[in-house]
């Protein structure tokens, strides 16, 4: 796969072809399978998403802590907001919905990792949603946002201890704003601009969980990584251009992951998890949960 | 190298795909070592797996691993009670295996019948894994192919008789390694594949005089 969305924006526009075709037929000939067994696990990953989305809507889920649940469902049925309506709203909902399922062990698809699994099915299944697209249309952006992650795993990291957040729901945020670019018609070139947009959004962004558990602020986070990606689609396509590439904005995130004080790498010694009522709510949940 | 595959994926079950879904998988290698669901298992947890472990279901991924389920079982839920129900006795430790050990590390000692075996694993995140010791030999199995474990008498040629057996039964080679602990002493043979071996290939192996006994663990990432 690419180490570098530049040379993959460059080849992708030099063929005249879509980034997912060309990550598609990049991983076809590195595993040495035909593209349409390469589909075909994208496509069970994707039923596995959108059965998730719609578990998690339904808001009878409680983690195994308690501390998260039943939010998902408060933006289908609660109070309205200057959303209401829209697919922002809706999307926002979907990335709660997974997260929740997610917390109370039902099954999501790791896209990068469990804790940041909520962006990219949320934003794909509901920008499919809200313009009538096709399963296929949404394989295909899977495979841009393989792509994506791919490059983010090779140049900087995909885990929460070794990068914070930047590199989990941030990550994932880069992989739903350029693959929801392209679903939506925009080129590889926007598609890079996306990703650089989305990704300088959640520069810094540290690994806090609460007793260290995948819940609190991670059902919450992967909302707002959505929420993130929707506004770097929405400049992406109206033509707006990031001056720092994509691949020197995914550098950087690496760069700072390193330099993170361990308290702010999942290690549950810094942040939201270190304030005094995050320390008192780990407290009583862990010994919660100890009791079954 | 990454595969798109890697990233999006594994379907699992949550909350982490290193507590969780790795914990799984490092079950599932376990296992292999001992040919089916064990009869005892004693697994010392060690750092993060040790402090958070049970919030994120670690030790009930690792027990389901154990009894041959995936990291996208839904049975993974309540796999302590199952492996009661299956006459798995299980026990969990905390322990700090070395200061240089990965965040999320653990020791894995089973019985089935006659057979024992003991694994270091530790899952790196994003639900990949790697073993880094089996009884006591260091090695390197990352579950990504079908693996055949085999401990032999360190004999001339006895790497060169086993490539020739495995591609008698069209099997292509990834990659092997051998280690030893001493000149002389038992051979540890890690042998990844491309594709799935047969039982019979097994049965070859353990046919030949100088193997004291080879398992094979199969394939755990997507």
């Amino acid at each position: 796969m690419y180490r570098s969305l530049g040379d993959a924006v460059r080849d992708a526009t030099a063929r005249g072809i879509s980034l997912s075709r060309l990550a598609l037929e990049t991983e076809a000939s590195d595993q040495g399978r035909p593209v349409g067994e390469i589909r075909d696990v994208l496509h069970r990953a994707l039923v596995v998403m959108q059965g998730a989305v719609a578990q998690g809507l339904t808001g009878n889920l409680k983690s195994a802590s308690g501390l998260v649940g039943g939010d998902a469902a408060k933006l289908v049925h609660g109070p309205h907001g200057p959303l209401s309506g829209t697919p922002f709203r809706d999307i926002l909902a979907r990335a709660l919905a997974v997260q929740e399922v997610n917390a109370a062990m039902g099954v999501i698809v790791a896209a990068p990792t469990a804790g940041g699994a909520g962006v990219l099915p949320a934003v794909l299944t509901g920008l499919a949603a809200a313009r009538g697209l096709s399963d296929d249309a949404v394989v295909d952006a899977l495979a841009t946002a393989g792509l994506i992650g791919a490059v983010v795993a090779e140049r900087a990291s995909l885990s929460g201890a070794e990068g914070g957040c930047q590199a989990e729901t941030g990550a994932a945020a880069g992989m739903a704003a350029g693959a929801g670019t392209e679903m939506l018609g925009g080129s590889p070139t926007q598609v890079g601009h996306a990703v650089a947009l989305a990704q300088q959004g959640t520069l810094g962004l540290v690994c806090d969980p609460l007793g260290g558990l995948v819940e609190l602020p991670c059902v919450f986070r992967n909302a707002t990584g959505a929420a993130i990606a929707l506004a770097a689609i929405e400049m992406a396509l109206a033509g707006i251009t990031f001056a720092i590439p994509a691949d020197e904005v995914i550098d950087t995130m690496g760069d700072i992951g390193r330099e993170m004080d361990v308290r702010y790498r999942e290690t549950a010694g810094g942040g939201l998890a270190a304030t005094p009522t995050g320390r008192r709510l780990a407290r009583e949940r862990l010994v919660q949960i100890k009791r079954g | 190298m990454v595969s798109l595959l890697d990233i999006i994926g594994p379907v699992m079950v949550g909350p982490s795909s290193s507590h969780t879904a790795g914990a799984c998988r490092l079950g599932l290698l376990a296992r292999g070592l001992v040919g089916g669901t064990p009869d005892q298992a004693k697994i010392e947890l060690h750092g993060s797996f040790a402090r958070t472990g049970e919030g994120h279901g670690t030790d009930k991924a690792i027990v389901a691993g154990l009894m041959g389920f995936r990291p996208d079982d839904d049975r993974i839920r309540t796999a302590l009670e199952i492996a009661e129900r299956e006459g798995l006795s299980y026990k969990f430790e905390k322990t700090t295996i070395d200061e240089e050990a990965h965040p999320n590390t653990v020791r894995i000692t089973l019985e089935r019948g006659d057979r024992s075996a003991t694994m270091v694993g530790s899952s790196l995140g994003a639900g990949r894994v790697l073993v880094s010791e089996i009884d006591g030999f260091p090695v390197e199995v990352s579950g990504n192919y079908h693996t055949i474990v085999l401990v032999a008498e360190d004999v001339k040629g006895s790497v060169a008789r086993i490539a020739t057996l495995l591609s008698d039964d069209g099997l292509n080679i990834a990659t092997l390694r051998l280690t030893r602990k001493r000149r002389g002493g038992d051979a540890f043979m890690v042998i990844e594949l491309d594709e799935c071996p047969g039982e019979e290939v097994r049965d070859h192996i353990r046919a030949l005089p100088w193997v004291r006994w080879s398992f094979r663990l199969d394939k755990v990432s997507a």
